[in-house]
């Protein structure tokens, strides 16, 4: 966990022109309409907009969940998306690279915190003995620790939603994709788990993308990145690295 | 430890009395397949206890116990003194109803001559026949007990119950009984007066209480069982059968009746537990599917999903399994009919059940593997 440079220039996460539509004719939903936008290594990038703006949408076709209708995706090196899906193992990807927060906590309710986070390192082929023992590492490093024996429905939101965020860097994921992380927390809280995810962009080299409507923590990202009807509207430079390069085009509303 | 044991473990309660549900059931299938072993001991505990070799009846009839073969009761002293015959005793059969202290009982009674071929096996309590008349040997399933007084016959004469048998019941079940030939001939064949004299009046053959229904044969060492057979064919009016083919008629009978009756039953039940395995399954499945959307979404392969499923479903039918057998155990022995547990019919039922449990399954890793690792993120 050697301190990355922080102008690391590597992408992490690269969009060219990504579109998404539901429904067909006049139930037709342009959910994003030609995004184009690069995460880089150690980035920490907020994601607002309006209701409805696609911002979900957003996440869950860089988590290759959601398949784009057009354009070009390219995820740690590798493209994965070009009009088409370019790889099959999908899941394998998501396990492998990507690490997931939500909303709510989502941890699987019939595991206890240290099986929830060694689960992941388990599918991803890690020995059982070698995963949990990783697994309370990083619930240490999380600070929940403690509850390493507790269940989900015996956890506060704040902790299982630590130990969410220690599943999610299970097998050192290469992006971060968090969907409103802080929804469920009070202001404090929500401050200590945005500290967590800066730190962690550092600490991993990792892109991380944060949906998020709460203005209190908007200081808090590398960049601020507002979504309307599907179109990145703005980019806002701010806070700890305004020297990071910013590479989301602005298309004409 | 594996997903699908954790989640077991984490839901004991609702596992522990869904299991219970389908041990019920799956007990039920063990007791029919015990019932089933249980009535074919039966059916040849009798035949096998007379020990004889040969069963002389009427040609052409199936044996004492399948229908009606009356002989004369010489018979015997011509069997008898065939070369290599070592023994003959004649029986009679049939099925008497009574009442003892006001409590129906019907056993199925044998007459037969101490001393000779036929008779009860070892007693398990009291003595044989030691009178020729108005004794009896019941089997302990009747409830009666020594001494105790049993009315039988149109003149209800009281047989005193002198010596009990165990586990010595008829091929339909009822207890078996003996009595002296002599008693048993009356009982099946006499007539009462007024009849008798109506018949003599007519110039009609007067009833004769000489027949009998069987001879049993015992050889001596060393002598052809076919010789004999053929010897005694020779008399047109008798037929030997031997002791395995008889054993065979009654099986064929028993087995008959017993598939069925019981295998209506048996199908019904299995279908029953599929059917209810495939929607526990169904539904366990369905609560579940927030997590198992959850793990797609983190990168677990179908392997993973349908693993967790199929295991529960095993884990289920085995539980189930177990329960049923340990009920079956409990009560098999207070149960009004013999309950015998092979180990093969235990395999089959086994076997039937792993079978249920993953076609059962089929439906809840349909839904689950149809599911949208998007549905992860709806909020709730
Ligand atoms: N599965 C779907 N089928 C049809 N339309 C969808 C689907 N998912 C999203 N949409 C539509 O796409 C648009 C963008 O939805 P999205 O969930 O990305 O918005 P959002 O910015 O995350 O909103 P919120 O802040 O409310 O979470 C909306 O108009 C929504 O109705
Ligand atoms: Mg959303």
């Amino acid at each position: 966990m050697a301190d990355a440079p922080q102008t690391d220039p590597r992408p992490r996460v690269e969009l060219r022109g990504i579109s998404k539509h539901f429904g067909e004719g006049e139930r037709r939903v342009d959910a994003l309409a030609g995004i184009d936008l690069t995460v880089r290594a150690g980035e920490m990038i907020g994601l607002r907009g309006p209701s409805g703006s696609g911002k979900s949408t957003l996440l869950n076709v860089v988590g290759c969940v959601s398949e784009p209708s057009a354009g070009w995706m390219r995820l740690d090196g590798d493209v994965v998306y070009d009009a088409r899906w370019l790889r099959h193992d999908l899941r394998r990807l998501r396990l492998m690279k990507i690490g997931f927060i939500f909303q709510t906590h989502n941890l699987l309710p019939f595991l206890n915190a240290t099986e929830n986070v060694a689960e992941a390192m388990e599918l991803a082929g890690m020995s059982s003995r070698q995963a949990r023992t990783r697994a309370d590492g990083l619930l240490d490093y999380l600070e929940v620790g403690h509850r390493r024996h507790a269940y989900p429905g015996e956890m506060s939101g704040g902790e299982a939603q630590r130990v969410a965020i220690a599943r999610a860097l299970a097998n050192g994921p290469r992006i971060i994709l968090a969907d409103e992380p802080t929804a469920p927390l009070d202001s404090a809280r929500a401050h200590v788990v945005l500290d967590l995810l800066g730190r962690i962009a550092r600490d991993h080299e990792a892109a991380v993308l944060v949906v998020t409507h709460d203005e209190s923590i908007f200081q808090r990202f590398d960049r601020l990145i507002s979504l309307r009807d599907g179109r990145l509207v703005a980019t806002e430079e701010i806070g700890r690295a305004a020297g990071l390069a910013a590479e989301a085009s602005l298309p004409t509303p | 430890m594996n997903l699908a044991l954790r989640d077991v473990r984490r839901n004991k309660l609702r596992f522990v009395l869904t299991a219970l549900g389908v041990g019920m059931l799956l007990g039920t299938v063990i007791a029919m397949t015990g019932i089933y072993e249980g009535a074919l001991t039966d059916a040849l505990a009798l035949p096998r206890a007379e020990g004889a070799a040969l069963w002389v009846v009427q040609p052409r009839t199936f044996g004492p116990f399948a229908e009606p073969s009356r002989i004369p009761r010489d018979t015997r002293d011509l069997v008898r003194r065939m070369p290599g015959v070592a023994a003959a005793g004649a029986v009679t059969f049939q099925t008497v109803q009574t009442a003892v202290g006001g409590k129906p009982v019907r056993m199925f009674l044998e007459g037969y001559e101490p001393s000779r071929p036929g008779g009860p096996p070892d007693l398990a309590a009291g003595h044989g026949l030691t009178e020729s008349h108005y004794q009896i040997v019941v089997d302990a399933s009747s409830g009666l007990g020594l001494g105790e007084r049993v009315p039988l016959g149109p003149y209800r004469d009281p047989y005193t119950v002198v010596g009990l048998t165990h586990g010595m019941v008829s091929s339909s079940g009822d207890p078996m009984a003996w009595v002296n030939l002599l008693d048993a001939q009356a009982l099946q064949f006499a007539v009462p007066p007024p009849l008798q004299r109506r018949e003599l009046a007519a110039k009609r053959n007067p009833p004769t209480t000489a027949d009998i229904n069987a001879v049993l044969v015992r050889l001596e060492p060393g002598a052809s069982a076919g010789a004999v057979e053929q010897d005694i064919a020779r008399w047109k009016h008798l037929a030997a059968v031997p002791e395995a083919q008889e054993e065979g008629y009654l099986t064929l009978f028993v087995i008959q009746k017993m598939q069925q009756q019981l295998g209506m039953f048996m199908g019904i039940l299995i279908t029953v537990s599929a059917v209810i395995i495939a929607l526990i399954i169904y539904t366990l499945t369905m609560d579940k599917l927030r997590s198992i959307a959850t793990l797609k979404f983190i990168g677990a392969p179908d392997r993973t999903i349908v693993g967790l499923i199929v295991q529960q479903a095993l884990t289920l039918g085995v539980a189930g399994y177990a329960i049923g057998l340990a009920l079956v155990m409990l009560v098999k022995d207070r149960f009004p009919r013999r309950v015998q547990l092979e180990p093969r019919d235990l395999i089959v039922v086994f076997a039937i059940v792993i079978v249920v449990c993953l076609a059962g399954s089929v439906l809840g890793v349909r839904a689950a593997v149809k599911v949208d690792p998007a549905e992860a993120l709806a909020s709730g």
